[in-house]
Order: C-alpha cells, then sequence, then structure tokens
C-alpha cells in the first residue's frame, strides 16, 4: 500500500472515483454500480420518508473527500490499548481510516474453517444481502470502501475468542471518509461474538460509512455488539443487512454514544423457520447530537421471533430518532415480534421522534409494539432521595438502570460490564458539566 | 424527638392539613388513625420532604432543629425513615446496588465506615430471613413487579438497613396477610429501644395488637380531633369515626 495522502481533494464522488482507479483499485461490477446509483439519486432528503428526521445537509455540504489511501499517521498500541475495549480479550483487526492495519492488529491462530481477516481482494459476495437496499450511502460504500473485515465461520465451528473489529478515525481534515465494508458468514450450527466499535481519535467533521452484510446459517448463534463512540462532529452513517437461517439465534446490539450525527439501518431478514433475533439498542445524546436507528425486520418464515429494545436517553439540544418496521410476510404464521422504544427526555429542549410500524400479512400471529417518551420519574426521585441519596445521585441511578436494560441484554460478559461501567462514567461526566 | 407545631399545609393552593400539633418523644409509638382522605399520608409526606406540598404555616423540629428546613435526603441522613403508603416501582435499579448505596449515604453522614459489598451482603441477607423475603429479592429492580405485599415488606427491610431514629410507616399493614403482618410488626418492634420512635398511620386496630402503641391520635380533615391510649383505637374500632367527628364539630 502507498503512503500517499489524497493531495488534491476530490470534490465530487465522480472525479473521487477516478482518483479511486488512479489508485490502483480494481473498479469491480459492484463498484461502478453503486457509483451509478448514488449518481442517480444523491444524497438523501428530508423529503424521502426514511430520512424525515434525520437532515444529513449538513454532511453533503462537506467535501467529498473518500480516504482512498492511508495516512502517515496512525496511533500507537498504547493509545488503542486506552480505548474502549481495547483491552479486551479479543483478537482485534485494527483500520485507521479505513484501511487495515497490520501491524497494530493481532488475530491468533483460527482453527481450519475459520477465517478472521481484513476484506483486502475479498470479494465473495458483497453485495448479495445489501443489494436491494436503496440507501444512497449504501451506494456511495459499494462505490468507494477501502477495506473492511472478513469473519467466516465454518459448519460446526466457533471462534475461539471474540473478534473485535476497531474502527478509528485519524483524520484531520472535515469531510475525510472511510467507507468501510464487513462480511460475516456464520455456518451452520457455529457460534460466536464479534464486538465492533468506532472511534474518532481526531475532532474534524469526519464521516465514516460503514456497511455490514452477515449470514446467520441453520443453528448459529451468532452475538454482534456495535459501539459508536466518534467524536462531536463526526458523521456516521451505518448499515447493517442481515439474513437468519433456520433455528438460528442472533443477538444484535447498538450502542450510539458520539458522533454529530449516526445513523443505523438495520435490515433483517428471517428467511427460515425457528429463529430468534433480538435487536437490541441504547442511544444517549447531550448538545446538538442526532441519533437515529431505522430498522425493518422481515418475517419472512413462520415460527420466529424478533425482539426490538430501544432505550434512548437525550439531554441538551439534541435528538433521538426511532423507526422500527416490523413486516410479517404473508404466511409467516406463529410469527411473534415485540417491539419497544423508550426515551427519557432530559432536557425541554431534546426531542424524540418515534415511529413503530407494523405491517401484517399473516393472521396468526403475535406482534405488540410501544413507544413512550417521558422525563425521569419525578416520584422515583424523590422516593430514592428518602432513602438518604442526594438528587444528582438519584437521577444518574435511575439513568443508569434506563441505559441498563438494554445494556443488561449483552451476553459478552466482559464487553458488558465495560460498557455499563462506561455509561455510568458518562453519567457522571455529565453531572459535573451541570 | 418530633414536635409538630400548628402545622398548615396544602396542595394547589388548597389546605389540606389544617393546624396539626403532635410531640413525638423518644422512646414512644404513636398511631395515627382517621377517615380516607383526611390527611394522613400527605403528613407523612410533608415529613419527608415530598415537593408540591406547600407548608403554609407552623413548624416542624426534630431533634431541635428546624425539620422542613432540609432536603428529603437530609431528613433521611439525620434519621428519618418514611416508609410509604404506595412504594415507587423503579425498573432498571437493582436493589443490592441501591440499598447499599443508600445504607453508605447514611453511614457516611454518621461518620461510620462504609460497607463493603461483601459485609452488606451478610447484614442483609440476615434481615431478609427476619423479613421472609427470599434473597432473589435482592437481584430485582427495587419494587419492580413486586406484590403489594412483597413491597411493604421491602419498606421495612429498608427500614431495618438504615436503622432511623423516627420511622413513619404509612399503611405499611395494608394489603398484608395475616402472617406477613406479623413479620412486619415484629420489624418494627425490633427498632423499638429508649432512642427511638414510631409513628404508624393504619386504618386497622388489628395491627395495634402487634405493634402496641403509647397513643393514638385522630386525624379528621387535616386536624387531629381526638388522642388517646391504646383503647381508643378499641373504640373507634367498635364505633367508627362518626361520634368523634360530630363531638368535635
Ligand atoms: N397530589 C395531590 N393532588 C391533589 N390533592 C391531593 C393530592 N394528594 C392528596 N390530595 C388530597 O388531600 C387530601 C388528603 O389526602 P391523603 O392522601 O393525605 O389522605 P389519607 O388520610 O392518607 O387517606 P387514605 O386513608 O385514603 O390513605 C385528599 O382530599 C386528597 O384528595
Ligand atoms: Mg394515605
Amino acid at each position: 500500500m502507498s503512503n500517499v495522502a489524497t493531495t488534491d481533494p476530490a470534490t465530487t464522488p465522480v472525479e473521487a472515483f477516478v482518483q479511486l482507479e488512479q489508485n490502483g483499485v480494481e473498479l469491480m461490477p459492484l463498484r461502478k454500480a453503486g457509483l451509478a446509483r448514488f449518481s442517480e439519486t444523491g444524497y438523501p432528503t428530508l423529503r424521502d420518508e426514511d430520512w424525515r428526521f434525520t437532515n444529513v445537509k449538513p454532511l453533503t455540504e462537506l467535501p467529498f473527500r473518500p480516504v482512498t489511501s492511508p495516512f502517515d499517521q496512525t496511533p500507537g498500541l498504547e493509545q488503542l490499548g486506552e480505548v474502549t475495549f481495547g483491552c479486551l480479550d479479543a483478537d482485534r483487526l485494527v483500520f485507521v481510516d479505513g484501511h487495515f492495519k497490520a501491524d497494530l492488529s493481532q488475530i491468533a491462530d483460527q482453527s481450519s474453517g475459520v477465517t478472521v481477516s481484513n476484506l483486502a481482494h475479498f470479494e465473495g459476495e458483497l453485495g448479495s444481502l445489501s443489494g436491494g437496499d436503496d440507501n444512497p450511502f449504501v451506494a456511495l460504500n459499494d462505490a468507494f470502501f477501502t477495506d473492511g473485515a472478513v469473519i467466516q465461520i465454518g459448519d460446526g465451528q466457533h471462534l475461539a475468542k471474540p473478534v473485535h473489529l476497531l474502527f478509528v478515525t485519524m483524520a484531520g481534515e472535515d469531510g475525510e471518509a472511510a467507507h468501510v465494508r464487513n462480511w460475516i458468514v456464520a455456518g451452520a450450527n457455529s457460534h460466536g461474538t464479534i464486538i465492533e466499535s468506532h472511534l474518532s481519535l481526531g475532532q474534524a467533521a469526519t464521516v465514516t460509512n460503514v456497511v455490514t452484510e452477515t449470514r446467520v446459517g441453520n443453528g448459529a448463534n451468532v452475538e454482534h455488539v456495535k459501539f459508536q463512540d466518534q467524536s462531536a462532529k463526526a458523521f456516521h452513517l451505518a448499515s447493517l443487512h442481515s439474513e437468519l437461517g433456520r433455528d438460528a439465534r442472533y443477538a444484535f446490539h447498538s450502542i450510539a454514544l458520539g458522533a454529530r450525527l449516526s445513523r443505523n439501518n438495520l435490515r433483517l431478514r428471517l428467511a427460515q423457520p425457528g429463529t430468534e433475533c433480538v435487536l437490541n439498542g441504547l442511544y444517549m445524546t447531550r448538545g446538538q447530537q442526532l441519533a437515529d436507528h431505522h430498522m425493518i425486520v422481515d418475517h419472512a418464515a413462520p415460527h420466529c421471533d424478533s425482539h426490538e429494545y430501544f432505550n434512548g436517553l437525550l439531554d441538551d439540544q439534541s435528538r433521538g430518532v426511532f423507526h422500527g418496521r416490523i413486516l410479517v410476510q404473508p404466511g409467516a404464521q406463529k410469527t411473534n415480534a415485540k417491539q419497544t422504544n423508550k426515551n427519557l427526555l432530559l432536557s425541554d429542549d431534546a426531542t424524540a421522534n418515534t415511529k413503530p410500524q407494523l405491517e401484517i400479512y399473516a393472521d396468526d400471529v403475535k406482534c405488540t409494539h410501544g413507544a413512550t417518551v417521558g422525563e425521569l420519574d419525578a416520584d422515583a426521585v424523590f422516593y430514592l432521595r428518602t432513602r438518604g441519596l442526594d438528587a444528582c445521585t438519584a437521577r444518574r441511578m435511575l439513568m443508569h438502570g434506563f441505559a441498563g436494560e438494554i445494556v443488561e441484554r449483552i451476553r459478552h460478559d466482559a464487553a458488558r460490564e465495560e460498557l455499563d461501567a462506561l455509561v455510568w462514567n458518562r453519567l457522571e461526566a455529565k453531572h459535573q458539566l451541570d | 424527638m418530633l414536635e409538630i407545631k400548628n402545622l398548615l399545609a396544602g396542595i394547589d393552593n388548597k389546605p389540606i392539613l389544617k393546624g396539626i400539633n403532635l410531640s413525638v418523644n423518644a422512646g414512644e409509638v404513636h398511631a395515627i388513625m382517621g377517615p380516607n382522605g383526611s390527611g394522613k399520608s400527605t403528613l407523612a409526606s410533608v415529613l419527608a420532604g415530598r415537593e408540591g406540598f406547600d407548608v403554609t404555616g407552623g413548624e416542624v423540629r426534630y431533634k431541635g432543629n428546624d425539620l422542613l428546613d432540609l432536603a428529603p435526603e437530609e431528613r433521611a441522613r439525620e434519621g428519618v425513615f418514611m416508609a410509604f403508603q404506595y412504594p415507587v416501582e423503579i425498573p432498571g435499579v437493582n436493589s443490592a446496588y441501591f440499598l447499599r448505596s443508600a445504607v453508605n449515604a447514611i453511614r457516611k453522614h454518621r461518620g461510620e465506615e462504609e460497607l463493603d459489598a461483601m459485609n452488606f451482603l451478610k447484614a442483609v441477607k440476615a434481615k431478609m430471613k427476619e423479613l421472609g423475603l427470599g434473597e432473589e429479592f435482592l437481584k430485582r429492580p427495587v419494587n419492580a413487579g413486586f406484590s403489594g405485599g412483597e413491597k411493604k415488606r421491602n419498606e421495612i427491610l429498608q427500614m431495618a438497613m438504615l436503622n432511623p431514629w423516627l420511622a413513619v410507616l404509612d399503611e405499611t399493614d395494608s394489603g398484608l396477610d395475616i402472617d406477613a403482618l406479623r413479620i412486619v410488626a415484629d420489624g418494627v418492634n425490633r427498632l423499638r429501644g429508649p432512642k427511638n420512635a414510631q409513628v404508624v398511620i393504619t386504618h386497622y386496630q388489628r395491627l395495634l395488637d402487634y405493634i402496641v402503641p403509647d397513643f393514638v391520635h385522630v386525624l379528621h380533615d387535616g386536624r387531629i380531633i381526638r388522642s388517646g391510649d391504646k383503647s381508643l383505637a378499641l373504640e373507634l374500632e367498635e364505633k367508627g369515626y362518626d361520634w368523634l367527628v360530630k363531638e368535635a364539630a
């Protein structure tokens, strides 16, 4: 790989695409089609139903600067040791601005039948799960992705340790964008834990655009924790496309704490009977932040369970957006789908937009949804105070408890405990700011 | 220990307490009875410092100091405990964690060493056994999904752990079966001592067979209209409140 930074920043996707080719990237059909799709649609606007509450205009006004080749500067190993999950006992793949850093990564030998590596020139079936999506950011990713992770667990195999995918941005110029692509396949009756984290080591208005395709095979059991804690000016766009096989168990946790704007598109397809799928999310925002989760859970087979739990803690002028659509296809009888979104507004100026949606084409199903937007329970604060706890501690305990409803669903002990402590400390930091 | 003088309090400009006078000394148990809506819980709320209740006159002194001047947590740390008529459910907050924090907040205030997790567990498990509460309660969120009786027992557990000087129990007996009633009463009686006092709000003379009061007061329309000894409770049981109300009018 060259160490030449993009000297003459391109300002349009088409120009950037030409530069990509100059940098020696093979323009396979996926990329070309992505560019073509994006050229057609452009960025989403508030007029798009799926983007009604999430205005990406500030992002579109940034120069278009995909980081097509890596910068010289990289973080040190010690620095990475200090970040969240940096010390977690895991196999670790580190990407800086979308480029793989072998020297910072550590992967123990995997048993035969297990692949944990960076994407490099892997093409596999990239796009086979995300293909039907009209999200313009997926199109951009198709065109510009630089690297990402490949995790393939063979039938009956498992990951010896959790795999930690650590994505950091170092970029110092506004608009510099990392387009990251992950490909995860868990074979029949395999299992594994994946921890994906996105952090910023700089303060610029950078863009992270990640697309992850996951195929969970028959009887496989996968837990995936996605942790986003980027800096206050960053833009984070993510799109998950998962397809679940017969009797598969899949838990996806989205913890969104950082970034000026974050958007997680979650697309789940329950393709075979007997699957159990949990989507579990926590967003905590303050200042001008916006955190958006937009999901479609497609029950395409009978006897599947899906549960969505999303809690938001919104402070200052921040905004939380939740859109959860459950689609029960004809024939998907005995579907059991449950969806809840709870929001706590910690300031008068915070906003929650929540839109649970059921679309049911089968008659023998159990579907429930509910959304709440409220404030901290004054009676509960009072109750705790009458037991000797000061008002700050009381409020913090309640917020921590509210966040804890989500965090406690993470099965991986070390990850859960680290997150729990992190949430608690963030709440403390917050109360010191007051 | 507690001196309430001509206390006037209300909500949204609506007077509820219309001149309460009550004096509770260390070592005493007082029972407060009275019809629904007479202001019993309001009195408890004012003593605990609940927001929204406006004190428009009178004073409350606790151990010689102005109680109403203290924040709710300060009152708790000074040794005032309130067992609520309707304990609040707090989903997400683990019972053990909550209770240990509370115990330590109070210990710290008293200049005592904080309890570590081990010592706390030892202490709390012993108390739970006395109260017939299974250990699984410690793992559950505070009061969340507890039955009515479990919530009341949990109030008594907290009281036992926090060791207050003055405990006010608002209808802690309501909704308890006969065994639970005895357990709760035992819990209260264990706290009785020459330096402690209890104010027990109840509708049922039955409780007073177990927690024998030194004084019984009848609250009606925001005033104490009659005080007596435990025989007053028996009389009320027999005759109801009407005769007293008529006499007071
Ligand atoms: N939050 C409130 N807002 C308005 N009115 C209130 C409020 N709380 C109590 N009240 C009123 O104050 C009066 C006294 O209520 P309180 O709860 O103190 O009665 P109580 O003696 O405890 O009754 P009970 O035996 O039913 O528990 C009632 O008329 C009640 O409706
Ligand atoms: Mg009452």
